[in-house]
């Protein structure tokens, strides 16, 4: 299926990435020229085929809902880019 | 000293031919001497290093050596270290210093090994060249205008240019096997769970396995034995013992089954690899194993599967990347859709912008059932080609890459050209079997890879095949030409 600039536009927002105009229409061919890769997927029927989403068929292991972990506030805040008291900070939300 | 394997230093420190931190000087001297030509470590940690070394010389002394104790080797950019950068080869997170470690860097840390530094590859593990990373491509030691092969280049590149003893890495789709064959060296990609992934960084969640990378397959069942067993941070780490490695790698290969696809013998194999591999079945079978031809029906649909669910399963990992909490942050956001877009746009290179955007693409409404479902069909249609080729047979062989190592800039421009270099090893990544790359030999002067797969949980026995056929030849000894002479 071949993509158009106006598609990358559509994913580049559900993705939060910014894609330039400049390369807007080179990204779609290369992601055009890489779906119809893809689409050889299309020629094999799997109506009866389960989906595998884990290569052992594992489920996900369960804990008990117990607190494991101290606080380790000011070790994980010291690396984030901007902090003020306790709290990560971000442009203003709602007037 | 630089031409020892693990096993072989690990004999030297317990003889008191040197110490761990005369060797690790050693080594940190021939990374600052040489490793300008090859740009396979991102960070070098000279002074941890040689701290560490001293404190596993006096471990030896008191009798204390742990089965890595003293050998100086390297991790991967992408498995966390406390206080040390971890990148992930990203712009990303140039500035990450993470506050915890990796469960496989504190095994290694525990069993006395030496850390060098961290490693160059492609960035978030997006990459069969090693072209994509932050920090500039590595080259590859035998040809430093061609490719080392991804996305674990750094790791490869470092082993194959004697600047570490041995190395973590990471397998999403071929990226310990891919450059372990293309800088001819041994790489084990273990069964899905075998190893932790807690302080991976995660591209590919149901496909990503920690692996190793050596000189040798018994450098690999030592490295193996540290890293491997049962985490419960890793909530897809399977609670199964570990098996001691090195008690069966000289077992007799008399009546062992080795299944040869047909599907890995096609159009496109470059003939100096099939020749590599048609005389590394004639030396297997020297050594009693025999051999059938098999089917794997559904290889073809091995790429097209996994870039369907690896960037989906990317575009959901990533997306923890926002600017907030660790990572690149845009200067002067207007708003807060301006802090994620921008900081995204700026810390993401051109191939993981690319998987993400496919990824967003196959799990949008409308396309998910024809693209993410399909694909997940797809994947047990492959795996169960190995279930069925695995009641005839032990183990499966085949190449590991299409190709030797191909000149940087070939493949760039073309990401189907690039990701079809993985043709095939990405199947068992989709089916979560172990797999390894041994070197078979050289092809117009560049290395060649066996490829070796096996049943789930059997990396004893693609260890022991390996270590018994290393033994009977001397590919695994071959050295790329180090610039430089003999530092």
């Amino acid at each position: 299926m071949a993509l158009q600039g106006s598609d990358i536009d559509k994913l580049a927002v559900l993705a939060r990435l910014k894609i330039d105009n400049e390369i807007k229409q080179e990204v779609a061919e290369k992601i055009s020229d890489i779906l119809s890769m893809i689409d050889q997927m299309q020629a094999v029927d799997t109506s009866a085929v389960l989906p595998m989403a884990n290569p052992h068929d594992a489920t996900q292991r369960l804990r008990a809902d117990v607190i494991s972990e101290t606080n380790q506030r000011e070790a994980f805040q010291a690396i984030a880019p901007q902090t003020e008291d306790g709290l990560y900070l971000v442009p203003k939300v709602i007037d | 000293m630089h031409t020892l394997t693990l096993a072989q230093a690990t004999q030297g420190l317990e003889n008191g031919d040197f110490s761990s931190e005369e060797i690790t000087r050693h080594y940190l001297n021939r990374i600052g001497q040489l490793d300008e030509h090859y740009n396979s470590y991102i960070t070098v940690t000279a002074d941890a290093a040689i701290e560490q070394a001293r404190g596993a010389d006096t471990e030896r002394a008191k009798g204390n050596a742990g089965t890595l104790c003293g050998i100086p080797m390297a991790h991967k950019d992408l498995f966390c270290t406390q206080g040390v950068r971890t990148s992930s080869g990203s712009r990303m997170l140039d500035t990450f210093v993470p506050p915890y470690n990796a469960t496989i860097v504190s095994h290694i840390k525990g069993a006395g090994a030496v850390v060098l530094g961290k490693t160059n590859m492609d960035e978030f593990a997006m990459g069969s060249s090693n072209e994509t990373s932050w920090y500039g491509p590595v080259r590859n030691p035998w040809d430093i205008e061609r490719v080392p092969g991804g996305s674990s280049g750094g790791s490869a590149a470092a082993i194959a240019a004697q600047l570490a003893v041995a190395a973590t890495a990471s397998d999403t789709g071929g990226s310990i096997r891919q450059p372990a064959s293309l800088c001819g060296i041994t790489g084990l990609k273990p069964t899905y769970g075998r190893v932790s992934r807690y302080g991976m960084i995660a591209f590919a969640s149901s496909l990503d396995q920690a692996g190793t990378m050596t000189r040798t397959a018994e450098d690999a069942a030592i490295l193996l034995g540290a890293m491997a067993g049962f985490d419960p941070l890793d909530s897809t780490s399977t609670d199964i013992a570990v098996p001691d490695y090195r008690a069966t790698l000289n077992d007799d290969l008399s009546g062992l089954k080795i299944g040869i696809p047909d599907e890995y013998f096609s159009e496109g194999l470059h003939p100096g690899t099939a020749a590599a591999v048609e005389n590394a079945i004639k030396e297997l079978e020297k050594l009693g194993a025999t051999t059938r031809r098999i089917s794997l029906p559904h290889s073809n649909l091995a790429v097209p599967c996994y870039y369907v669910l690896a960037p989906a399963e990317a575009s959901a990992n990533l997306s923890r990347f926002d600017g907030v909490r660790y990572g690149h942050r845009c200067e002067d956001p207007e708003d807060l859709y301006d802090l994620y877009t921008r900081s995204r746009e700026e810390g993401f290179g051109d191939e993981v912008k690319r998987r993400i955007l496919i990824g967003a693409y196959v799990l949008s409404a409308g396309f998910y059932d024809a693209y993410y479902r399909k694909a997940q069909r797809i994947r047990r249609l492959i795996k169960n080609d190995f279930i069925g080729a695995f009641y005839d047979v032990d183990v499966i062989l085949g190449p590991t890459a299409p190709s030797p190592a191909f000149k940087l800039g070939e493949k760039t421009s073309d990401p189907v050209q690039m990701y079809l270099e993985d043709i095939y090893t990405i199947a068992t990544n989709l089916a979560g079997l172990p797999a390894m790359s041994i070197p078979a030999g050289l092809a117009e002067g560049l290395p060649v890879g066996l490829q070796l797969i096996g049943q789930d949980f059997g990396e004893a026995k693609l260890l022991n095949i390996a270590h018994r056929f290393q033994q009977a030849t001397d590919h695994h000894l071959a050295c790329a030409p180090i610039i430089g002479g003999d530092l």
